[in-house]
């Protein structure tokens, strides 16, 4: 059994790993609430240009301040993503350049010139454009932020799905055969939608939250009870989309990434008629003992459901830790290969890449028979092209090393589905207290409202923990893992600008805080 | 044709110039803003943040480096 916590090493790896997953948490905690708030304030404004009120113009312009003090404190915190690819992550970034470089620059050009100049018209043109063109703007705003999320996300979903692409052993590149296909790949698309609905979530929860907190205060009342009215029914209409792309989303994991769903269940043996864990219990800082358990301790399951959730029937197949390391036969006779047989060949594939560089190398200075040493190279092709598919197992020394972290991903994905279960009936027991009582009354919903909003952001995260930490050690699955991707640097260098980061983002995210929580207080509607 | 160019110039102008002049909580946002893009590009990029296929690999010769950094591993 493995020590989780004395299992981290303090190499380049896992010091590069920190790095990027504290950016990224970081990056998180902008992002949503961009995504999320874009829509709120669009509804809002909407709600003046249909009105024609001075109230709905003032409330559209009081949750545009809000939207744009977290806009800007996110503007560019994605950029030092990019800059950990070149520097820690210099073999993966250089191998992925052809298959990145058109999403992340359409990003790029979408996030400057639409979110600028829109944004501009946003803030800059109430009485110098027309209503109509401002609403435009507004709603062009969030779309634009939207639009440069997909790229971001068809990015990474090629990483957990590395489809329309051939590697060119020459310029040692992943190439793109098909934008198309890199593009629309049905698991960016899910990955979009669970990941732009689950951010109205937030947005949602954070209108609420700032309503409440108006409602306990007596103050602004007016605009807390229009504007937690539209929060509330966002909300519920943005957590049951995100339930419904998350059971997408679940079903592409399961085809695509079974390792990962092995995981996020605790689920050691496969089969079929699987049923979905609802409480179990395995230990938190070890990884559980698979190979002999047969199941996590204290493991109650709704029957069925993991084979429903997916294969989308009853009596589904579902693979286990141990079927995914030992092999299997499907139901339909097919069979997947044991994690011995694809290591095998994976190091053919490396040597084979190897053997085709050396010849080829020897081709293009003129050493010996050039023509020989190409149509040698030429014959090692098609073996390399049929195990690159298995490429990275070749670097796999141990196939337990093949197993992502259990608990994590265990744990992560309950809080991310019980925060959304929570939230469904949180948001239904708003509207019910919005349209059947009174929502200004009950001092324990206005709290609770509150204290959801760190609570929508924990889940937000934890649906990121599930996504990165279950896929692990692939950066592109399958094909290149984590200890083949990182760079020759030293881990103390990343680990100074690892202790860099966690002050900056920290003392970023607290001048945020700050600045909203003023906005906020001193912010005087009637 | 030409003097509505200069018009919608000009308007597209006084939408910013204007703006800019008015903000109140933007003045601090911009602040952060370009305190923090200092930080991020003059700082940690320059820093922190160098290309490491560019540093250690001469230009052209990026793929022998990186199978030679993937292929010993």
């Amino acid at each position: 059994m493995t020590n989780l916590l004395l299992d981290i090493s303090t190499g380049t790896v896992d010091w590069a790993r920190a790095q990027f997953a504290l950016t990224a948490i970081y990056h998180w905690l902008f992002v949503p609430l961009t995504l999320g708030l874009a829509l709120i304030m669009g509804i809002v404004e909407t709600c003046y240009y249909r009105t024609g009120k001075a109230f709905w113009k003032e409330a559209a312009r009081f949750w545009q301040r809000l939207f744009g003090v977290n806009f800007a404190m996110g503007v560019a915190t994605g950029i030092i993503l990019e800059f950990e690819f070149g520097t820690n992550w210099s073999n993966y970034s250089w191998m992925v350049g052809d298959i990145f470089g058109a999403p992340l620059a359409i990003e790029g050009i979408v996030a400057f010139f639409m979110e600028s100049t829109f944004v501009a018209v946003m803030f800059f043109g109430w009485n110098k454009v027309s209503r109509g063109f401002h609403l435009a703007s507004t709603w062009l705003t969030g779309l634009g932020a939207t639009i440069s999320a997909w790229w971001i996300l068809v990015a990474n979903a090629w990483m957990q799905y590395p489809i329309g692409q051939e590697f060119n052993p020459d310029t040692m590149r992943f190439e793109m055969t098909s934008f198309a296909n890199v593009a629309l790949s049905p698991f960016a698309v899910d990955k979009f939608c669970h990941t732009v609905t689950t951010s109205w979530i937030i947005g949602a929860a954070f209108t609420v939250a700032v309503s409440a907190w108006y409602l306990l205060k007596q103050r602004n009342t007016q605009l807390a009870r229009q504007s937690i009215k539209i929060g509330a029914i966002v909300g519920l209409v943005a957590t049951l989309l995100g339930a419904l792309t998350g059971d997408n989303s679940a079903y592409m994991v399961a085809q695509t990434q079974p390792m990962k769903l092995a995981a996020m269940e605790g689920l050691y043996n496969g089969g079929t008629h699987q049923g979905l864990s609802v409480v179990a219990l395995p230990g938190p800082f070890s990884q559980p003992d698979y190979e002999n358990d047969v199941e996590p301790p204290y493991r109650i399951a709704v029957p069925n459901m993991l084979s429903i959730l997916a294969t989308h029937h009853a009596d589904g197949y579902v693979p286990g830790v141990n079927d995914l390391l030992s092999g299997f036969t499907r139901p339909d006779g097919s069979k997947e290969p044991s994690a011995r047989e694809k290591m095998t060949r994976g190091r053919r594939a490396i040597a084979n890449l190897a053997q085709y560089r050396q010849l080829m190398t020897a081709a293009k200075t003129g050493k010996g028979d050039t023509a020989a040493a190409k149509a040698q190279a030429q014959k090692i092709l098609p073996q390399l092209k049929a195990d690159m598919p298995y490429f990275g197992y070749g670097y796999i020394k141990d196939v337990h090393h093949l197993v992502p972290n259990i608990p994590i991903s265990f744990f992560a994905f309950r809080t991310m589905v019980g925060i959304g279960c929570l939230f469904i009936l949180f948001f239904l027991v708003v509207l019910h207290y919005i349209y059947r009582l009174d929502i200004s009354k009950p001092r324990w919903l206005l709290i609770a409202a509150i204290v959801m909003l760190p609570l929508a952001y924990i889940g937000s995260e934890a649906g990121w923990v599930v996504a990165e930490v279950g896929r692990q050690p692939w950066t592109i699955q399958d094909m290149l893992p984590v200890g083949a991707a990182v760079s020759g640097v030293s881990s103390g260098s990343i680990a100074t600008t690892f202790f860099v980061f966690l002050f900056l983002f920290t003392t970023m995210l607290a001048v945020e805080i700050s600045i909203l929580c003023k906005q906020i207080k001193n912010y005087n509607f009637e | 044709m030409k003097a509505r160019l200069k018009h919608f110039a000009v308007s597209v102008w006084h939408l910013y110039y204007d703006g800019f002049r008015s903000m109140t909580v933007g003045r601090t946002l911009w602040a952060v803003i370009l305190i923090k893009l200092f930080i991020i590009f003059a700082v940690l990029k320059l820093f922190f943040f160098p290309n490491f296929i560019h540093e250690h690999a001469q230009k052209g010769q990026e793929a022998e480096f990186v199978s030679s950094q993937i292929l010993k591993k």
